[in-house]
Parts: structure tokens; sequence; C-alpha cells
């Protein structure tokens, strides 16, 4: 039998089978309490990695064109002080390509201040060379030494490159939030498996009597593993809702908010959290299975 | 044949850990024989029964049930095996939630059986018993000699090849006791092999009128034929 069948054979369960075990109260509101507060922490584990995948993907897309280098020189020095940029900008390692930008180019990064008709040939602005770099990135103080020496009027505007120590922070942020998902279900393993031990026990002498009569191990274990199956399902699917309440309560921010408000779901991305109270169910499904077993062995 | 025991014990020792308290027993239980066991308090009758049924293995020699060797019996061997073995418990252990009915048929339940397809047999055997109307009593709610009349109805109600009944009369009057005798000989005398762990020598000698029993002593750690004086 696959798992799913099994799980759902599990979770039909046999009623007789069920009442031969008594029922065990304040565990199973502990059980179901403990899978909602887990499956609720997951949530956000869930939205922080998303998010901040999301932050480090716009930041590096940023970042691939975002350094350029200013030509500030009379107008007669202007052409042959390009040229020696761009020499220095094509012999520099870690710049994939750079790239004066064209009148109409200027023109439309000036239109915001100056209107549309700015006559951008006539007026001594400075000329702007558009440097995209390599992914491993080049050695900024380096270059700007070089240029110093061979190009006066040239001055590096890497102002976005700062951004290239968070873009890592985020991924491992990123990595973290995975690692936070795994250390939940770690703790959810042994929470269930705490709470069925505890149960199992309890009932140490209902399974003796079971065993006497002929009981076989899987049919005891049956009856505890869907007990917590179900407690885990049931408390999982109320966390789960109960944390996507919260995280679509957040304050809303523009598309290109910051980190904190950029945590949330979007798309396909809200599929995920859903997977939350069938893991859980796994997750109880073994874990019970396990301890049952464990501690059937210890009945002859 | 071998196979035609239903439990053969040959040569078996068993110790708690320290001494052996039995030692070189030898014990045929063949179908529709009726045996009894006594010995005194601690001699390790009850010890005996449980090798029986597999509660506990032999640390010497070969237990066989329906001819097949006790350490072959995986655990859901031995979950099927004591379908075919009847047992009657010194302490009567019950479900307390359950009512005297779902215990009685709870052998049928855990092999998947059905209650209600049964009910007419287990009405009859309740009454048999003599507990028709206790079947919504729960355990704790039962005096000690209905427990065991209710541990014996759970014990036949598989049908079982062979009874293993520890003190069944230990908490039961005279006339309840005989009751219970006549019931294990009725049984007896429909093929099933019953043995009998004991004090109560008036009923082995009352059982001895009625079927061609044997009693077995347990004495200095080893089994042997009881006289004449029973
Ligand atoms: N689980 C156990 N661990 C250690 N020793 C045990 C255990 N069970 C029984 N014993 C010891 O083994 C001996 C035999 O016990 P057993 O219950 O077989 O005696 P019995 O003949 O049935 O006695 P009674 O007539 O009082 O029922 C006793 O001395 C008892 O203390
Ligand atoms: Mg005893």
């Amino acid at each position: 039998m696959n798992l799913a069948a099994r799980l759902l054979s599990a979770i039909k369960g046999d009623p007789r089978a069920d009442r031969a075990v008594p029922p065990t109260g304040f565990t199973a509101q502990l059980t179901v309490l403990t899978a909602a507060a887990m499956a609720f922490l997951c949530v956000f584990a869930i939205a922080l990695s998303l998010a901040t995948a999301r932050l480090a993907d716009r930041w590096s897309s940023q970042l691939a064109q975002s350094s350029t280098v200013r030509i500030s020189a009379p107008v007669d020095q202007l052409a042959t002080q390009t040229a020696a940029a761009l020499k220095v900008l094509q012999t520099t390692s870690g710049v994939a390509a750079s790239r004066p930008l064209d009148a109409d180019e200027q023109r439309a990064l000036l239109a915001p201040w100056f209107g549309p008709d700015l006559p951008v040939e006539s007026l001594p602005i400075p000329q702007l060379i558009e440097v995209v770099e390599t992914p491993q990135g080049y050695d900024a103080e380096g270059l700007r030494l070089r240029l110093r020496a061979e190009v006066p009027g040239a001055v590096l505007d890497d102002h976005t490159r700062w951004r290239r120590p968070l873009i890592e922070a985020a991924g491992r942020l990123n990595l973290l939030g995975l690692f936070c998902v795994g250390l939940i279900a770690l703790v959810t393993v042994a929470m269930i498996t705490l709470a069925a031990n505890s149960a199992l026990a309890a009932n140490s002498q209902v399974i003796r009597v079971l065993r006497q009569v002929g009981a076989r191990d899987d049919y005891i274990a049956r009856a505890f593993v869907r007990r917590f199956t179900l407690r885990a399902l049931a408390g999982a699917a109320g966390g789960t809702v109960a944390g996507m309440l919260a995280i679509t309560l957040l304050p809303s921010a523009d598309a290109a908010g910051g980190f904190l408000t950029g945590l949330g779901f979007t798309g396909a991305g809200w599929l995920l959290p859903l997977t939350i109270p069938p893991l859980a169910a796994v997750i109880a499904f073994w874990s019970t299975r396990v301890a049952a077993m464990r501690a059937l062995k210890e009945i002859t | 044949m071998p196979g035609a025991n239903v439990i053969e014990l040959n040569q078996v020792s068993y110790s708690y850990g320290g001494d052996a308290l039995l030692s070189d027993i030898s014990l045929k239980l063949a179908p529709g024989s009726f045996h009894f066991l006594t010995g005194p308090s601690g001699a390790g009758k009850s010890t005996l029964l449980k090798l029986c049924y597999m509660e506990l293995m032999a640390t010497q020699g070969q237990v066989t049930l329906f001819g097949r060797a006790a350490q072959d019996i995986g655990r859901d061997g031995v979950a099927v095996v004591r379908r075919r073995v009847g047992i009657v418990h010194q302490d009567c252990k019950f479900l307390d939630h359950l009512t005297l009915l779902e215990n009685v048929s709870l052998p049928l339940t855990v092999s998947g059986q059905s209650t209600e397809a049964n009910m007419a047999e287990l009405r009859e055997l309740l009454g048999w018993v003599g507990l028709a109307g206790k079947v919504r009593a729960l355990p704790p709610e039962l005096s000690g000699g209905e427990r065991q009349r209710a541990a014996l109805a759970r014990a036949v109600i598989m049908s079982p090849d062979v009874i293993l009944a520890d003190e069944p009369t230990g908490n039961l009057d005279w006339e309840m006791s005989l009751r219970l005798l006549t019931l294990l000989v009725e049984l007896n005398r429909m093929g099933k092999a019953i043995l009998v762990a004991t004090h109560d020598l008036n009923l082995i000698r009352q059982a001895k009128s009625q079927v061609a029993a044997r009693v077995l002593r347990i004495k200095d750690r080893r089994l042997q034929l009881a006289g004449a004086d029973l």
C-alpha cells in the first residue's frame, strides 16, 4: 500500500479498533495546540524564505546594470576623454560591457528635471557611460585610481553597488527561513513522538489485554496512529489558516516595497503553505507508528 | 506424529533471571485431554501457563504450538496462535471503559470478525456463564466471580482448540465453582484440550468423577504426575 492510501485508511480508521483504546483527553488537546502553533510558525518561515528570495532576485537584477562613469570636461575634450575612459573600462577585469549613452538617452534621463526639449548637444552636460559588470564584479577602488590617472574628468558612480553584501544577506536569510521550516518539522516529530509515547505508556495495560486476546501489533498501532494523525492534521490546518490570515492582514505596501513590507505570498506562492497540514499529518503518521511499534515490542 | 498435540513442552526450563524456576518440564496437551496443574503457591504454575501461550519464552528446551516451534512464530504469528488458545488469567484483566459484552467479544473484534453476526452466540454464551443480565455493565462494576466467568466466556468465544485456565475458581463459591467446572467439562467433551492450574483439591476430585483428568504437580522445579490421593 502506498503512503497516501495508508494515510487515508489511517484517517478513516476502524471505529471498533478505535474504541478499544480509551480516549486521551488532555494529551489530545495539547497535540492539536502544538501542531497549530508549529503550522503558524511554519507559514511565517515560508513567507520569510519566499520574500527574501524575491528580494535577492530583484536586487541582483538591478545591480547588473548599475554603475555609470560620468565624464565632466570642457566640450572640446569630452570626446577624447570618453574614448580614454572606454579604453580603461575595456581592459578592466570584472566589466562585462561599457557603452556611452547617446543624446536621446541622456535627454530621457534629464527630462524629469528639465523637460523634454533640452538641447543636450549644445549644453556642457557630462557624458555618461553605462558599465555592466560580470557576476564577479570589478574592483571599484582600482578602477577609480586608474580613471583618475588617465581620465581627469571621469567619476565612477557605483551608488547601487553597496547592495551587493545585502544580496548575500538576503540569500542567507532565505536559507535561514528554509532551515526554520526544517527545525519546525523536527520539533513536530519530537513533539508527536513524546505525546504518542505518553499515550502508549498510559495505555500499556490496555495494549497487554489486546495482545492477549490475539490483536496484531498493526491493529493496536492503528488506533494510536489514527488519533495523532487526525489531531496533527486538524491542528496544523487551524494554524496554517491563522498564519495565512495574519500575513494577509499585514499592512500592505507597494510592490517595490522594502524587506519587511514585502513579507507575504504572491501568485502560486499562496499554495505553498497549504502543503503544511498534509505534511504535518504525514509526520504524525510516521512518528506515531514508529513510537507504537517500538512500545509494542516491549509487550509479548 | 508430533503435530497432533495442541501444545507440547519438551525438556523446558525457565528462569526469571536467577535460579531456574522450572526445569526439564515435558508436557503434551492432546486434543480432548484434560489436565490439572497443582503445586504450592510460587511453584511456577502461572509461569508454566505463560510458557504455553508465549507470554514467556523458554530459556531452554522446546515449546511447540499447533506443530510450530515457538521461536519460529513471529509477533503476528503469536497473535494468530492466541486466537486458537483460550486463556483465563489469574488476574482477569479487562478493558475497563468497555461494557461486558464488548469485552467478551474483544477477541472477535481484534480478529476482524463482526460482533453483530455473532450476537446470538454471544448472548447464548453469556447466558451459559450466568451473565445475561450484565451485558451493559462495566468490568469495575462486576464481582470477582462475575469477572472470572466473564473471563471464561471471553476465552471460549473464538471456539479455541485449547483452554488454559489459571485459578479459574479462585474467587468463586463452591456452587459457582461446580458450575464453572461443568462448563469446562462440557468444552472438553467438545474436543477441546483443557489445562487448569488450581489449588482446589476438592475441585479436582469432583472433576475426576466426571472426566478422565490427569493431575500434574510442580515439585522442586519439576513436573510430576500427582499421587493416587488425587
Ligand atoms: N515477572 C516476574 N519476575 C520475576 N519473578 C517472577 C515474575 N513472575 C513470577 N515470579 C516469581 O516466580 C515464582 C513463580 O510464580 P508463579 O506466578 O508462576 O507461581 P504460581 O505457582 O502461579 O503461584 P500462585 O499459586 O500463587 O499463583 C514466584 O516466586 C514469583 O515470585
Ligand atoms: Mg499463579
